[in-house]
């Protein structure tokens, strides 16, 4: 079966992670599900594998990486950026290169976001996340065309590498997917857990945020505000204002994005209102009720804007989504079970030391 | 509760100073009430709960008859295996509490033997031993209702003689006086029979979901227990029924903000037959349904609707209001008792496994089988039963007036029960001597200088607990009855700058402009939009909710009426905040946040 070079995101689901990569499948699910992520488009596998047959035409250089034992961290660091800087000098096959360019197009002119959609990363059995490279705020097709070039090379970075090579992964038909999706001016974002990292309590949704773009805040470059919000009564039982020195926004007129001093009166503002915060806990509970697990959800909030944003939870916008790892690996078992007589509860309770 | 003597401490008792103008408090209260020196190394707290006035010298019979009954029903009745009564002393006027803890594991072991027999009997036998507690309790209030104080006119009655009952009526002056406290005893020890047991099974559904759930609200978990026709909704329900009535018979101008309940009564007698429509329909929701104290039931100034009609007067105008608007809505049960189960529902669906489901079900079962209990035997008990206690009382210092040993009848509340004792046998022996008694010169000096130590000791501001901070504090009662946990002692030690904090007990956060009200006889004061703020609230504050945005109170847990009532009303409540009603002034703007217990002086 031929595999496109392109695929509209929303044309993918949680089944097409290995040729779309997890990223793109996840977003491809949430938009299916009706919950709000931006348009973007993803390079299949195929169209990393087309490159990679014209950097490393006989697989002899992943073949030599696949060789290196895993504490070899010389070896592994000299074979890697060779081959990286092979895969950001190589020309992109023109076949894929003629897609992206309509399809950027279509995107509209504003910044765009160029991210890794690894086959292995978000996945709960192997967390590969963080490994591979984002690149925010993307301006121009020829940029999108480096950046996606960059994205590939991140699955040769010397700390990817060394994971595989510790797990026994093979080099061999290893292959990536990079999302490219347009990227909106959130005047808030951040991540939620839909059940409580803290204390894995399933019945409250954990919000973390900050003031602008959510790279601030996974960078740690800020104290985030964090709330709980209870799924069942839609009260907030948990507020802690951070202090958010620093605000992460676009570059005017260039690549990237820059981080600024906070403007001070609003470094211990919380970044979203009370209704916000319920309303985004709702988008997660949405998101949760989905999956049918806890999730680990990327979010932003649109600028505040006029009416045709009309409904709340049509400024949220949903970045990321994958299952929640660290409390669904843990089982506490049951903390109580049924007695003869629901009296018995109260006497075994009162009968031993508070 | 023992405490560590080195940690961090409150004021130790023995370095509380006298109160200028009141070095004479000790001579209100009986002996065993004082602190003694070894207390110095427990930890107490201040009961501002239930006793958040200085105590006149009867009211302390509102401590000594009901830690007398739980105490016994704790320790030596259910033999409760962890914890035994509360201890009570009085300082400048102010009550201080603290439990008695059973720690001794074989002790312990020996108790709970006894205990799952006695309660076990209770728990399987609940629903049928309430119902004949409400017969048992209802006989009470028939008694306590209907106890006379004798007259002494000059000649007895002629039945003395002719159905030879050979008893002159001033001996029935000290027997029925005798009557009324032993009665007030017998309500107590009836009120704290199911009392433990009820909070128990709650505390036990409360502490399981905190397990499973452990960020859940403690509203939350209150939210799946509560009842919905709870007895004390039943007051504020009369009178939004007498509201629709003014308004169906035409008499409705008369209820206008501020009116006088005396004025509004005289002109609807004049007003035909719509008039006494009305008048026949209050009468009828007066009794019972006003014997609602405007406080707690603890103190005789805290006069019932039915004796003040203040409360009832300054709600109705605004019901009636809202009846010709269109706007009085009946209390909606059917959405609240769907909203109550889907909340239940919804936690039930988050646990994991069917094991625990199976244990939520027997636990939240059993609450609901006690609940009956827990939200109605106040209405019974220091509402009903209490009111009229009061009242026969008042009776008796009537009779002290009368007789010239007191200048009024109100006098008789600044004397302790064992002093009425010797001042009604001071008239029943004048009576019979045909002289006059002696009490005045020696009970008039006693009285004019308690009301004015009362006074001087009002202005003091009682530290909220004394003594070492205890390394634990997890009595069940404690923490459900007081709101009392090591968070609020912890908030205790280390006041924040401008804010205050408290238990969260209803959600929503809002702001406005503060009234607050240490009397709650200042309850007419309340302006719509206000936030109020006051020591405690009590079942009969009810149709003031109807007015407020939010509400702060000094001392209440997450079970406490203004609790319960907030939540139904919908509005933030943060209960439990030590101080609110001294750190905040009336006119001020506050912020109140439900959702984390925080209250803050914006303005």
């Amino acid at each position: 079966m031929t595999q496109p070079f392109i695929c509209w995101t929303a044309g993918v689901g949680a089944a097409d992670a290995t040729w779309a990569g997890g990223k793109a499948a996840a977003l491809g699910e949430l938009a299916r599900a009706g919950l709000p992520v931006p348009r973007g488009f993803v390079l299949t596998t195929a169209a990393f594998l087309l490159h990679m047959d014209g950097v490393d035409p006989d697989g002899a250089a992943r073949g030599t990486l696949g060789a290196l034992a895993a504490d070899d961290l010389a070896g592994i660091a000299r074979a890697a950026a060779g081959l990286r800087a092979r895969v950001t000098a190589t020309g992109l096959p023109p076949g894929v290169a003629s897609e992206i360019a309509p399809a950027c197009a279509a995107l509209g002119a504003g910044p765009v976001a160029v991210r890794s959609s690894a086959t292995m990363e978000d996945s709960p059995e192997a967390s590969f996340a963080g490994l591979q490279d984002t690149y925010l705020a993307v301006r121009g097709t020829g940029a999108v065309l480096d950046r996606v070039r960059a994205c590939w090379a991140s699955l040769y970075n010397d700390e990817s590498v060394t994971y595989r090579r510790r797990q026994g992964t093979s080099e061999d038909g290893l292959a990536m997917g990079v999302v490219v999706q347009r990227m909106l001016n959130p005047r808030s974002a951040g991540v939620m857990f839909t059940r409580s990292p803290v204390t894995g309590d399933r019945s409250v949704v954990a919000i973390e945020g900050t003031w602008g773009l959510g790279s601030a805040l996974v960078g740690g470059e800020v104290t985030p505000d964090s709330f709980t919000v209870s799924k069942v009564t839609g009260e907030i039982t948990g507020r802690r204002v951070g202090v958010k020195l620093r605000v992460h926004s676009f570059t005017p007129n260039g690549q990237g994005i820059s981080a600024t001093p906070m403007a001070v009166p609003l470094r211990r503002t919380p970044c979203l209102t009370d209704d916000e915060t319920r309303t985004l806990a709702r988008v997660g509970q949405q998101v949760e009720d989905h999956y049918g697990t806890p999730q680990d959800i990327e979010w932003a909030l649109l600028a505040d804007s006029p009416a045709d944003l009309a409904d709340l939870a049509d400024r949220f916008v949903l970045l990321q989504s994958r299952p929640e790892t660290v409390w669904a690996a843990r089982d506490p078992g049951p903390i109580a079970s049924p007695q003869a007589k629901a009296s018995d509860h109260v006497l075994a309770r009162f009968s031993r030391r508070l | 509760m023992d405490g560590n003597v080195s940690g961090p401490r409150f004021p130790l008792p023995s370095e509380i100073a006298d109160v200028p103008g009141a070095e004479g408090w000790r001579s209100m209260y009986p002996y065993f009430t004082r602190f003694q020196p070894d207390d110095d190394k427990r930890f107490w707290f201040y009961n501002s709960m239930h006793f958040p006035e200085p105590m006149p010298a009867f009211d302390t019979i509102t401590a000594e008859v009901p830690y007398s009954a739980i105490g016994a029903n704790t320790a030596r009745v259910f033999v409760f295996p962890t914890t035994l009564g509360i201890e009570h002393r009085i300082v400048n006027g102010r009550v201080y509490i603290t439990a008695n803890p059973v720690t001794d594991p074989d002790e312990i072991g020996r108790r709970a033997a006894v205990f799952g027999e006695r309660a076990g009997y209770y728990y399987e036998n609940w629903d049928t031993l309430y119902q004949g507690w409400k017969t048992r309790i209802k006989g009470l209030i028939d008694e306590i209702t209907s106890i006379t104080v004798p007259e002494l006119p000059e000649f007895d009655d002629a039945a003395v003689v002719t159905e030879s009952r050979g008893v002159a009526q001033n001996h029935y002056v000290r027997e029925n006086f005798h009557r009324c406290i032993d009665l007030f005893s017998v309500m107590w020890h009836h009120h704290t029979e199911f009392l433990m047991l009820g909070y128990g099974a709650y505390v036990v559904f409360f502490q399981f979901c905190k397990q499973a759930f452990p960020e859940i609200s403690d509203q939350a978990v209150a939210r799946m227990v509560a009842g919905i026709d709870v007895i004390m909704y039943r007051p504020d329900d009369e009178l939004r029924g007498l509201a629709r009535l003014a308004v169906e018979a035409g008499v409705d101008d008369l209820f206008t903000e501020g009116c006088s309940s005396t004025a509004v009564l005289t002109a609807l007698a004049g007003r035909g037959e719509g008039g006494q429509r009305w008048l026949s329909a209050f009468e009828r929701a007066r009794d019972p349904w006003f014997n609602v104290s405007t406080g707690d039931g603890f103190y005789h100034h805290h006069r019932s609707w039915a004796d003040d009609l203040t409360v009832p007067f300054a709600a109705l105008p605004r019901y009636v209001a809202q009846v010709r608007d269109g706007l009085l809505a009946d209390r909606p049960t059917e959405a609240l008792r769907a909203e109550r189960d889907r909340i239940a529902s919804s936690y039930r669906d988050l646990l994991v496994s069917g094991e625990e489901k199976a244990a939520f079900d027997q636990m939240l079962g059993l609450c609901r089988v006690v609940f009956p209990y827990v939200e109605d035997h106040k209405f019974y008990c220091e509402h009903w039963f209490t009111s009229q206690f009061f009242s026969r009382i008042r009776e008796f210092g009537a009779l002290l007036a009368r007789s010239g040993v007191l200048a009024e009848a109100e006098d008789i509340f600044q004397l302790h029960h064992t002093e009425v004792d010797q001042a009604l046998s001071d008239v029943m022996l004048a009576w019979a001597a045909g002289a006059p008694p002696l009490g005045a010169a020696h009970f008039r000096p006693i009285v004019a200088e308690r009301k004015r130590m009362l006074e001087a000791l009002r202005g003091w501001s009682p530290p909220p607990a004394l003594g070492p901070v205890p390394e634990a504090l997890n009595d069940p009662a404690v923490h459900m009855l007081w709101g009392v946990t090591q968070q609020t002692i912890e908030a205790w030690l280390q006041p924040a700058e401008g804010e205050i904090r408290g238990v969260g007990a209803s959600s929503g956060v809002v702001e406005g402009p503060a009234r607050v009200l240490t009397d709650v006889n200042q309850i007419g004061e309340v302006r719509d939009g206000e936030i109020l703020v006051c020591p405690v609230t009590a079942p009969s504050w009810a149709p003031v909710f109807g007015k407020i945005k939010a509400a702060v109170s000094d001392i209440g847990g997450s079970m406490s009426h203004a609790a319960i009532v907030a939540r139904e009303y919908g509005m933030p409540a943060v209960v439990g905040t030590g101080d609110a009603t001294k750190r905040i002034s009336t006119g001020q703007r506050v912020r109140v946040d439900g959702d984390r217990g925080i209250v803050q002086v914006i303005a």
